[in-house]
Parts: structure tokens; C-alpha cells; sequence
């Protein structure tokens, strides 16, 4: 498998962090993730073998952390949080009005494979709720028109 | 990214470096910078510790244990590696703090970890930084590698002697990880599952050797007690409770934001003076006072100085610092329902009683607040909380029970009002029932 010369690098590096090789496992499925879309077959396979794991070890542990995910999805996962302080804020009128808007439910994925759609639980983002992520970028303290607003500014990528 | 706000009241220590660019190594050197950990190399490890214990610093990741005593259970002689671990995890919901430390100042949390790491005979340090936080982990591998380019970190620091590591580590969504000896099973690249204790992880920690496990905010106060002094330190909060901390400020104020405040900063004078009293004229109803696994207040319940001690003798914690204010507005039963589906979301499974105690009072709630209630259902949604405390493997057991149950005993004429197929007195056109059924395939 190829992954990109960044991917590779840091994948060296932090092999020499620790003491034993599969610590790097986490955070590499999660990088390995974001440069093929998900955690594919052939990603299970070679981080296996690099880290020296049977591919059961690797899916048994990927399976516990809800990032990481086996089928692919839209290029823009909205991440709605509608924990305590985005429920108290309108977060769940944001989740229903981006799952009308895009015509998909909790992790569903738009046909022309743009955007994904995730209820999610606290992001951190409490004081400036509510507040959501597409991919790893925050957007806070928002409302129905700016949800609008940002939708649109992906749409146009 | 986020915004930052003030107050008059506000003592600036953990947050004295925000929003003047101290991510960049010479303005942190211009701050004060890296000043602390030299104080530190000519200090013996007993000597700093017991300055940390003077500052009656306590634990900012939710116990609040007192850092001081924790790294002198550490042993003196190890024949394993000795470790400090790094807890930026930060996902209870309510809590957003750590996010600034990392974002505004990153060098203070590699300072503290080097300080904790002398005190207690270690010479590397992970920061374990939550899979969502993506841009805080890049912050966080710049600002160490600027540190190791200056000679701050790797061999011989500071023409020490002492050579000393620190590595980030990144997770990959996961709350219970957040806990402690779940986040040393993730680091070792495993399942979150936690361990059993003791041993604890002061004496078995990281592959089998003493680590020290501490909060973000907690080693980002270790500087400022270097330089300051304990007793300065101590003399900012209340008796057993040094120091200050970043108050969360969440739900229906009108100046949400993360102040930082003295511990035993009033909480009534917290949400209506520094937060700014309720949004849209509406009244208080109740506070989560400590991030969403502490028992809430009523609103005639909050003349409470917010520390440790005070807190708990209130009948909540302090815990992570996340101060959620909810109006008269709000349905308490959805409330409830929302914490524990949560913690159901979140719940490793490894143990019985808090993998099948929050499935169940998730379902019963969910029927509850679509109006498919029983008056007995109340108690034993009280019941099966009650019988999660203290029974479960790791706290996560206890974190989901504690709020429930507060919310039972607080606000039982809330669930009364939804008996016998009523609709949710709060429920807003086009929410009520319908909207909820579908949390049961989650
Ligand atoms: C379910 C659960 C989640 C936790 N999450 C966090 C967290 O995200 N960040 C944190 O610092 N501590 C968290 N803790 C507390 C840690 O177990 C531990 O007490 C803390 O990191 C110790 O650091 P401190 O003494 O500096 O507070 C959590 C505990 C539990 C039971
Ligand atoms: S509750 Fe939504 S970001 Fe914390």
C-alpha cells in the first residue's frame, strides 16, 4: 500500500516514541484513514503487518473508537454535536435541519458522495455552542443561517 | 479558533498567555518562558514536589486529587522507565478548556510535564490529544519540535545533564479513554478498556512502570507555581484548594465563554455577574456544576463557592470545570435522557453494570419522555442508577449515575407532568414523540 511521503515520515518517527510498535496504532489508523477516506480491508492488512499484529488485533481495537470507520463516506462529514450545552443552544434544530437539507439521516451519505451527516457527542466546543465540525474544522456559535451558510461554502469546494 | 472573552474578577494564571501569540517559542521565551523548568533542574525532585504540595494544586481532569501527593506515590526506584502522561483528552461534555491551553499555550503544557517528570524521576512525557482536536495536535508537534530545535528537550537540557523526552500522542474518539488507565490502554495501542486497580498507575502504569497521569490544565498550572511559589499559588483559592481555574461557561448565559476564576469564586455571582444571567430575560432552573457526570443544582441551590471541598460538600463535585446553566424553559426528563444516552454511547461494555445500567435507563427514559411513562418507572430508573455507584469497573458507571439521579430526586414533578401519555410540557411543534423514537437505534 502507499500512503503519502508525510504519512510515511511521521510513521518513522513515531516508531522510535515508544517501546513497543503497536502503540503507534490509534493515531496511525486515524491518519491512514484521512489519506484513503476510511479504514479499508488493505489499510488493516498492511498496518498489520507493519506493527506485526494479526489483522483480528487491528480490527478489534479500530472498532472502539468511533472516528474511524469501515465504509467511506462523504467527502464533508458534518459532525453535529447535540450533547448538554449544543442541545440547551439548538443543536438538535441544527441536526434536523442539516438531515433535511442534504435528504440523509445519522451517518448517511449524500449520492453524489459530497457530504456525510454524524450526530456527535461533545466536541469542545460548549462555550461558543452550538457547535459543529466538518472534518476537523470547527464551526461555533452558529444558528439555522449560518449552518446555511457554511453548508454552502462547502458545497462550492 | 475560539473566542476568547474577560472579566474584571478574572485572575489570570493558567490563561495569562492566551491570545498573545505564546505558541511561538520566542514569544513564549519573551513570557516568562522555560524559566520554571531551570528553576526546576537546580531544584532536588523532593523539593519540587513539595512546593507543588504547598500550592494545594489539585487535580483539574474532574477528581481533584492533590497533584503534590500523587507524584510522591511514585516510587524512587524503579527498574522499568518512569512516565508522565499528558491527559488531553478532555471530552466531558460541558468541558472545553484544555482546547485553549493547547491553542494559546502549548510550551506551558511541555514545561509542566517536564517539571512533573523531574519531580518524580521520569525522563519522557506523552501528550495524549483527542482524535477530534486535529489542529491542537499540530500546535502541539510544532511547538515540541521548536523546543527540541532549541535544546529545550532531547539530550541534556539546558546543559543539564538530564536528557528528556516528550512526545504527542494522538487518539481517535473515544470518552472513556479520558480515563486514566483506559488512556494508557489506548496509548499501548489497544482498546480503551480500563484496568483494574490497584496497582495504581503512580506505581503500574505505562508498560508496567510508575506513571504519573495528570490533566492538561493541572501541568499547565506547575510553571506558574514554579515561579510563583507555592504559598502565591495557594493563597489564590481557599484553604486545601490552591490556585484558580477555567470556568466553562455553557447553556443559557449570555456571556458563555472559559473564564479563568479563584477557586471558591461564588457560583451564583459566577452565572449571573461573570456569564451575565440568563439569555432572553428567562429564569434559572438548574446548574450542572462540574461537566455532565456531576449532580446538578436547583436554582435555589447555588450560593455555593466553587472548590473542591465547598462543591462536594454541596452534594456535587467541582469536576472538570464546565458550568452549564439551564433555563425554566427546558425539559428536565430530555435532560436526563440526553446525559445518559451519552454515557450509554460511551460505555466501554466491559463491565455489566454500567453497560447494561445505562442501556436500560436510556430505554426507559426514552419511552418516559414520549409519553409511554409508568409512575413507577420514576424510582426505578432511581433504582438502577443507585445500583450502578460504586459497582462499576472504572468511574464511568458513576458518572452516569450521579446526574440521573439528582435529576430524579430534583425534579420528580417534572416526570409526574409526563405520566399517563401526556406530551412533554416543553416539547416544542414537530419535537415531541416522533422525534425521539428514533434515539432507540442508536
Ligand atoms: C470516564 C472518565 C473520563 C475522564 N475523562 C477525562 C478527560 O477527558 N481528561 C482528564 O484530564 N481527565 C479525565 N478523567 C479523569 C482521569 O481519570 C484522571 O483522574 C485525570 O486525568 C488525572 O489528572 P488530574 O489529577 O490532573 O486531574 C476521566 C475520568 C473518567 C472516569
Ligand atoms: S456539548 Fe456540544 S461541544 Fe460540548
Amino acid at each position: 500500500m502507499r500512503f503519502s511521503d508525510a504519512f510515511e515520515a511521521r510513521f518513522t518517527e513515531m516508531l522510535t516514541h515508544y517501546p513497543t510498535k503497536r502503540s503507534v496504532l490509534v493515531p496511525t489508523l486515524l491518519f491512514a484513514q484521512d489519506e484513503v477516506g476510511y479504514v479499508s480491508e488493505d489499510v488493516i492488512a498492511e498496518l498489520a503487518t507493519r506493527l506485526e499484529l494479526t489483522t483480528l488485533d487491528v480490527r478489534n481495537v479500530m472498532s472502539y473508537y468511533s472516528m474511524l470507520v469501515t465504509k467511506p463516506r462523504g467527502k464533508y462529514n458534518v459532525q453535529v454535536c447535540t450533547n448538554i450545552a449544543c442541545t440547551l443552544k439548538g443543536g438538535d434544530e441544527l441536526l434536523s435541519h442539516c438531515a433535511k437539507r442534504l435528504g440523509i439521516g445519522h451517518k448517511g451519505t449524500t449520492a453524489d458522495g459530497q457530504f456525510s451527516l454524524e450526530e456527535v457527542e461533545c466536541i469542545g466546543a460548549c462555550s461558543w455552542a452550538p457547535a459543529i465540525q466538518v472534518n476537523y474544522d470547527f464551526h461555533e456559535n452558529l444558528d439555522v443561517p449560518k449552518m446555511d451558510a457554511v453548508l454552502d461554502g462547502y458545497a462550492k469546494k | 479558533m475560539a473566542d476568547l472573552v474577560s472579566h474584571p474578577d478574572e485572575v489570570k494564571v493558567v490563561s495569562r498567555r492566551f491570545g498573545l501569540g505564546a505558541a511561538n517559542l520566542d514569544r513564549y521565551l519573551e513570557l516568562d518562558g522555560y524559566k520554571a523548568v531551570q528553576k526546576a533542574l537546580a531544584m532536588q525532585s523532593a523539593d519540587i514536589i513539595e512546593e507543588v504540595k504547598k500550592s494545594n494544586l489539585r487535580g483539574r481532569g474532574g477528581a481533584g486529587f492533590p497533584t503534590g501527593l500523587k507524584w510522591s506515590f511514585v516510587p524512587k526506584e524503579s527498574a522499568k522507565p518512569k512516565y508522565v502522561l499528558c491527559n488531553g483528552d478532555e471530552s466531558e461534555p460541558g468541558t472545553c478548556k484544555d482546547r485553549l491551553i493547547f491553542e494559546h499555550d502549548p510550551h506551558a503544557v511541555i514545561e509542566g510535564a517536564v517539571i512533573a517528570g523531574l519531580a518524580v524521576g521520569a525522563r519522557k512525557a506523552y501528550i495524549y490529544v483527542r482524535g477530534e482536536y486535529r489542529y491542537l495536535s499540530l500546535i502541539m508537534q510544532k511547538a515540541i519540535a521548536d523546543a527540541y530545535g532549541r535544546g529545550f528537550l532531547g539530550k541534556n537540557i539546558f546543559g543539564s545533564g538530564i536528557d528528556f523526552d516528550v512526545f504527542w500522542h494522538g487518539g481517535a474518539g473515544a470518552y472513556e479513554v479520558g480515563e486514566e488507565s483506559a488512556l494508557m490502554e489506548s496509548l499501548e495501542g489497544k482498546r480503551g478498556i480500563p484496568r483494574i486497580r490497584p496497582p495504581f498507575p503512580a506505581v503500574v502504569g505505562l508498560w508496567g512502570g510508575p506513571t504519573v497521569i495528570n490533566n492538561v490544565e493541572t501541568l499547565a498550572s506547575v510553571p506558574h507555581i514554579m515561579l510563583g511559589g507555592g504559598e502565591w499559588f495557594a493563597n489564590l483559592g481557599t484553604p486545601r484548594n490552591g490556585g484558580t481555574r477555567l470556568f466553562c461557561l455553557s447553556g443559557h448565559m449570555n456571556r458563555c465563554g472559559v473564564y479563568e476564576l479563584p477557586l471558591g469564586y461564588n457560583l451564583k455571582k459566577m452565572i449571573y455577574e461573570v456569564g451575565g444571567g440568563i439569555t432572553g430575560g428567562r429564569s434559572l432552573k438548574a446548574v450542572v456544576p462540574g461537566g455532565s457526570s456531576t449532580p446538578l443544582f436547583r436554582a435555589d441551590e447555588i450560593d455555593v463557592a466553587m472548590d473542591f471541598d465547598s462543591v462536594a460538600k454541596a452534594g456535587s463535585m467541582l469536576g472538570s470545570g464546565g458550568v452549564t446553566a439551564i433555563d425554566d424553559q427546558t425539559c428536565m426528563v430530555k435532560f436526563a435522557l440526553r446525559i445518559i444516552k451519552f454515557y450509554q454511547h460511551e460505555s466501554c461494555g466491559w463491565c455489566i453494570p454500567c453497560r447494561e445500567g445505562t442501556d436500560w435507563i436510556k430505554k426507559s427514559l426514552t419511552r418516559f419522555h414520549a409519553g409511554g411513562g409508568l409512575r413507577k418507572d420514576i424510582d426505578d430508573v432511581k433504582y438502577l442508577a443507585q445500583n450502578m455507584l460504586g459497582r462499576t469497573f472504572c468511574p464511568l458507571g458513576d458518572a452516569a449515575a450521579m446526574p440521573i439521579i439528582s435529576i430524579v430526586d430534583k425534579f420528580r414533578d417534572e416526570f409526574e407532568a409526563h405520566l399517563e401519555g401526556r406530551p412533554c410540557p416543553h416539547a416544542k411543534e414537530g419535537d415531541a414523540a416522533n422525534a425521539l423514537l428514533p434515539m432507540l437505534a442508536h
